[in-house]
């Protein structure tokens, strides 16, 4: 590898003496981007969090990181967090195993499901779960009160624990899907030299099994820690209303009460320093926990795992699967289909109180109409601008290897581990007007940048895997035959990674338009997005309404994935 | 001796969606004897290894019954299967199976962690077992900074360290280099005669089987085909399959007209070779390569010519024209032809056996896709 690399460079430098370095352009176009994509905003709000027209001034930050309501605000983060995180990873680690290594039947299907939740948005089961479990007006909370003539409500989601529980139901697909494939992966035989061993059933899952899936469980466990970190949608569904704030619900709430002022996204801006280093102490915390070694576990002939026979438990844990897919994905999907069918929100669920007129309205709508243009465009955009430029950072760094290639790397990565929330924020100081009197605010455009952040590491890593697997030689063969460096480029390289680019394209644009997070605080009057626009219908007390969008926007995402497992089956890449 | 492993009529089936029904072993019976070195030799899918997974208990029988030791482990009948962990058994497969989360003394201590042996005793056997494997000094490093041999050495330290009667190794050389792999062969039976356990060893590799065993058992398609010493399976080879196993070999289809050996598509010489007993029409005679006697024309033998020679390492191979088809002959470099001289082949002793079997190899072929 490192002998045809070296190669490469020397061919690299012939290049360059004969004309303009295609690759030093390609070099110096990456860096201005992500300059200007990532590099500003972040920059921004450090500088805002601590300098006021140029001075030094740490008041706001220190008033801001004192005060009780921030305190709590990072307290809840954290608990809820670390809960989520806890609990997701057992449950996802006990699915892995229950569908990796029992006999339970029905494999296929199961699995299947189990990856449903993870492209169902979180803050749409949250409003189910709303629906159905409010502390005052749940309309199961109700049927239950009255079933067992109770005075108070018996189950309240609206709690910090109601919080954690609706993230664990979205978020353990995380750790499962990586638990699943690493025991897929894994040599039979080394469970089996741990029975021959003397070890019976129970020793080999804890002292072989769970130590070698540990890299796969911690990569798993961090996924969830940092989304739940960032996340918004849960936390501002449940808990904004009862004063359960978390930090992004409380950045938020600083800069939607200060009505945009500057003051208030200074306060925001202090805000998010306090998010980010949370948010990092969290890397470092689970580093330290689980400090993630990898083993080589893939080996020796492909052998299927001997299974383990769960005898008189398979009824009873396959009933418990299935249950636990109908909690997480059939309840809520019911529930909000039937609210939206609804003449107005509280009415009993009877058939003589549902109408179509929630629908009629929503089409007939202009802002709903507007939010499904606006979230087609820039999710569509965002993809395809993030997967040109994701392949050209990835080819950068992996194939022309310039001075400061680790920087690039860096950067290019930053804002997966920066919540949306933050990004938003930058985003927001860096294009109001104080750069250059460029001023996207309350523009379609500025969701745009702040997407292209967000998701430049999604297409970049997607295409970074891919051009490794493309060797050096392949193009030196098109060089030899007469190609050019670009031609090699455009007829070699390209296409065999365009399958990888394609995924990272619906890598973006699947989560994009679902997204939340980042576009509540950058959406203007008429640049709602599609779940902006759900989020304000529902904060309004259109509940119904919200639902019927709800159901039209889970239709979207049903069919748009879909229609991507349809189009990339037969796509196999290099 | 006392037979220490029993086979009595143990049969697997496995039922697969592309090829239905597959019998993977059928009918075994077999008993291995106290200390005695037994190979399971075959090409992948001959049913082999199933057999050692079942002898292991990680796989149920569909018939028959397995004795160890003297204890049934697994029987149809009456409805018995002892787990894996219960039978005792030192084991080493083909991808080590070391675990790289526990370091080397950690890797060999687990047997005796399990069975709960005292600190002082696990110090002990453990430092035994790696001296025995020329693994002192390893006991803090971890399985992935050592090489595939260090790795395997590992696992037979492990094997090795609860002192089992019995030892299955499932192809343990088959992932190491050639030199590394004879090294091996020879521990392997040192470790033996020290710890006097009883080896069944599976391998397709026939050159390993044939060094190392006392004997070896030849199957093919999931059917025992033959049961003997290593010699006596290359001198006597039952079939054709297992001539063809066992060695070089060559072959001649032959017709039998008047009491005489016609090679197919010769017409007018003979094999001038003593018919067995029972000749049906059509035969097979097949010899080894460097068991031919190659002379000048016009002497002992059928007569015919050199079409082509390969100048090998070691050896000379001729290629000759024996009616419709080509005889491969190896001779020392000495006894030197050129291509197209008139020369005379001679077989010695040659094994006859039934026409090729037509049906045997599309089911074969079938297998394959398993």
């Amino acid at each position: 590898m490192k002998n045809y690399d070296g190669v490469s460079a020397e061919l690299a430098a012939v290049d360059g003496r004969k004309r303009l370095n295609m690759d030093k352009v390609m070099t110096a176009v990456c860096f201005v981007l992500l300059l200007i994509i990532v590099v500003i905003p972040i920059v921004m709000i450090i500088f805002n969090a601590f300098f006021n027209e140029g001075r030094l001034e740490l008041g706001t930050f220190v008033t801001q990181v004192t005060d009780g309501k921030n305190l709590d605000a990072m307290w809840n983060t954290l608990k809820i967090a670390l809960g989520a995180t806890v609990l997701g990873t057992v449950m996802g680690v006990f699915y892995a195993w229950l569908l990796g290594r029992s006999d339970i039947p029905a494999k296929g299907l199961m699995r299947a499901l189990f990856n449903i939740p993870y492209m169902f948005p979180p803050f749409l089961g949250a409003m189910a779960w709303d629906m159905m479990f409010n502390g005052r007006s749940g309309y199961i909370n109700k049927f239950l009160r009255t079933l067992l003539g109770l005075k108070t409500m018996p189950i309240n989601i609206n709690s910090v624990w109601g919080i954690i529980f609706v993230e664990v139901s979205y978020y353990f697909p995380f750790v499962f899907m990586q638990v699943v494939s690493a025991l897929e992966r894994m040599d039979p035989t080394l469970e089996e030299s741990a029975r021959i061993a003397g070890a019976r059933q129970r020793q080999v899952i804890w002292k072989i099994t769970l130590p070698l899936v540990k890299p796969a469980i911690s990569a798993g466990a961090l996924l969830i820690l940092t989304t739940s970190l960032a996340h918004f949608g849960v936390p501002a569904i449940l808990g904004y209303a009862r004063g359960i704030y978390t930090l992004p619900t409380r950045i938020y709430a600083v800069i939607y009460n200060s009505g945009g002022s500057f003051d208030g996204i200074r306060q925001g801006a202090a805000l998010s320093v306090m998010l980010v280093v949370v948010v990092s102490l969290a890397l470092i915390l689970q580093n330290r926990i689980l400090s993630a070694g990898s083993y080589d576990i893939i080996k020796g002939k492909s052998m299927r795992p001997t299974l383990i026979k769960l005898r008189g438990a398979r009824v009873p844990l396959l009933v418990l699967a299935i249950l636990t897919l109908v909690l997480i994905v059939i309840v809520p999907l019911v529930m909000i289909v039937l609210i939206s069918f609804l003449k107005a929100y509280g009415l009993p669920l009877e058939f003589k109180n549902f109408t179509l007129d929630q629908y009629r309205t929503v089409f007939a709508s202009n802002g709903t109409i507007d939010a499904i243009k606006n979230s087609l465009f820039v999710s569509i955009t965002a993809g395809i601008i993030c997967m040109f430029l994701g392949t050209l950072v990835a080819y950068v760094v992996q194939k022309i290897r310039p001075k400061g290639k680790g920087a690039l790397e860096v950067i290019s990565m930053l804002p997966y581990a920066i919540p949306g929330t933050v990004l938003s924020i930058g985003v927001i100081l860096a294009w109001s007007g104080r750069i250059a009197g460029i001023n996207l605010y309350n523009t379609i455009w500025i969701i745009l940048v702040a997407y292209l952040a967000r998701y430049l590491s999604f297409s970049m890593k997607t295409s970074s895997a891919a051009l490794l697997q493309v060797h050096s030689s392949l193009e030196e063969a098109a060089r030899v035959c007469g190609a050019s460096h670009t031609e090699s480029l455009k007829d070699i390289t390209l296409p065999l990674i365009r399958p990888a680019m394609v995924s990272g394209f619906f890598l973006i644009f699947l989560p994009a338009m679902r997204e939340v997070t980042t576009s509540i605080l950058l959406y203007g009057p008429y640049t709602r997005t599609l779940g902006v626009q759900i989020y304000s219908l529902r904060d309004a007390g259109m509940i119904p309404q919200a639902a019927a969008l709800a159901t039209v926007a889970i239709g979207i995402i049903i069919l748009l994935n879909t229609l991507v497992t349809r189009l990339t089956r037969d796509r196999k890449g290099v | 001796m006392s037979d220490q492993i029993v086979l009595r009529h143990v049969t697997k089936k496995f039922t697969t969606k592309t090829l239905g029904d597959i019998i993977a072993v059928d009918d075994f019976n077999l008993n291995v004897e106290e200390g005695e070195c037994f190979s399971f030799l075959g090409p992948s899918g001959c049913g082999k290894s199933t057999t050692l997974r079942m002898i292991a208990g990680f796989e149920d029988l569909t018939e028959g019954e397995i004795e160890l030791c003297g204890r049934l482990v697994s029987s149809r009948k009456k409805n018995l299967y002892v787990l894996p962990e219960d039978r005792g058994l030192g084991m080493v497969f083909q991808a080590f199976a070391v675990w790289p989360h526990m370091n080397v003394f950690e890797n060999v201590a687990f047997p005796l962690r399990i069975q709960k042996v005292n600190k002082t005793d696990i110090n002990r056997r453990v430092a035994e077992a790696l001296h025995h494997t020329s693994l002192t000094g390893l006991e803090n490093t971890f399985p992935g900074d050592l090489s595939g041999g260090q790795q395997q050495r590992i696992a037979l330290a492990r094997a090795i360290v609860t002192n089992p009667k019995v030892m299955l190794l499932d192809e343990p050389l088959s992932n190491l280099d050639p030199k590394l792999r004879e090294t091996m062969r020879f521990e392997i039976k040192a470790l033996q005669r020290k710890f006097n356990f009883t080896i069944i060893f599976v391998t397709h590799d026939q050159s390993e089987a044939m060094a190392i065993s006392d004997r070896m058992m030849v199957c093919d398609m999931g059917k025992i085909m033959q049961i003997d010493t290593p010699e006596n399976l290359y001198n006597r080879p039952c079939n054709r399959f297992v001539h063809n196993f066992l060695g070089e070999s060559t072959f001649i289809n032959v017709e039998i007209r008047d009491g005489k050996a016609f090679p197919k598509g010769s017409a007018d010489q003979a094999l001038p070779l003593t018919l067995p007993p029972q000749a049906s029409r059509e035969m097979v005679v097949a010899t080894r390569p460097n068991e031919i006697a190659l002379t000048g024309p016009d002497e002992d033998g059928y007569q015919t010519h050199i079409e082509k020679r390969i100048f090998l390492t070691d050896r000379t191979e001729y290629l000759v024209p024996v009616g419709g088809q080509l005889l491969k002959v190896q001779t020392p470099h000495r006894i030197a032809f050129s291509e197209g001289e008139k020369c005379s082949v001679h077989l010695v002793e040659p094994m006859w056996y039934p026409a090729d079997d037509a049906e045997a190899d599309k089911e074969r072929a079938r297998r394959q896709l398993v």
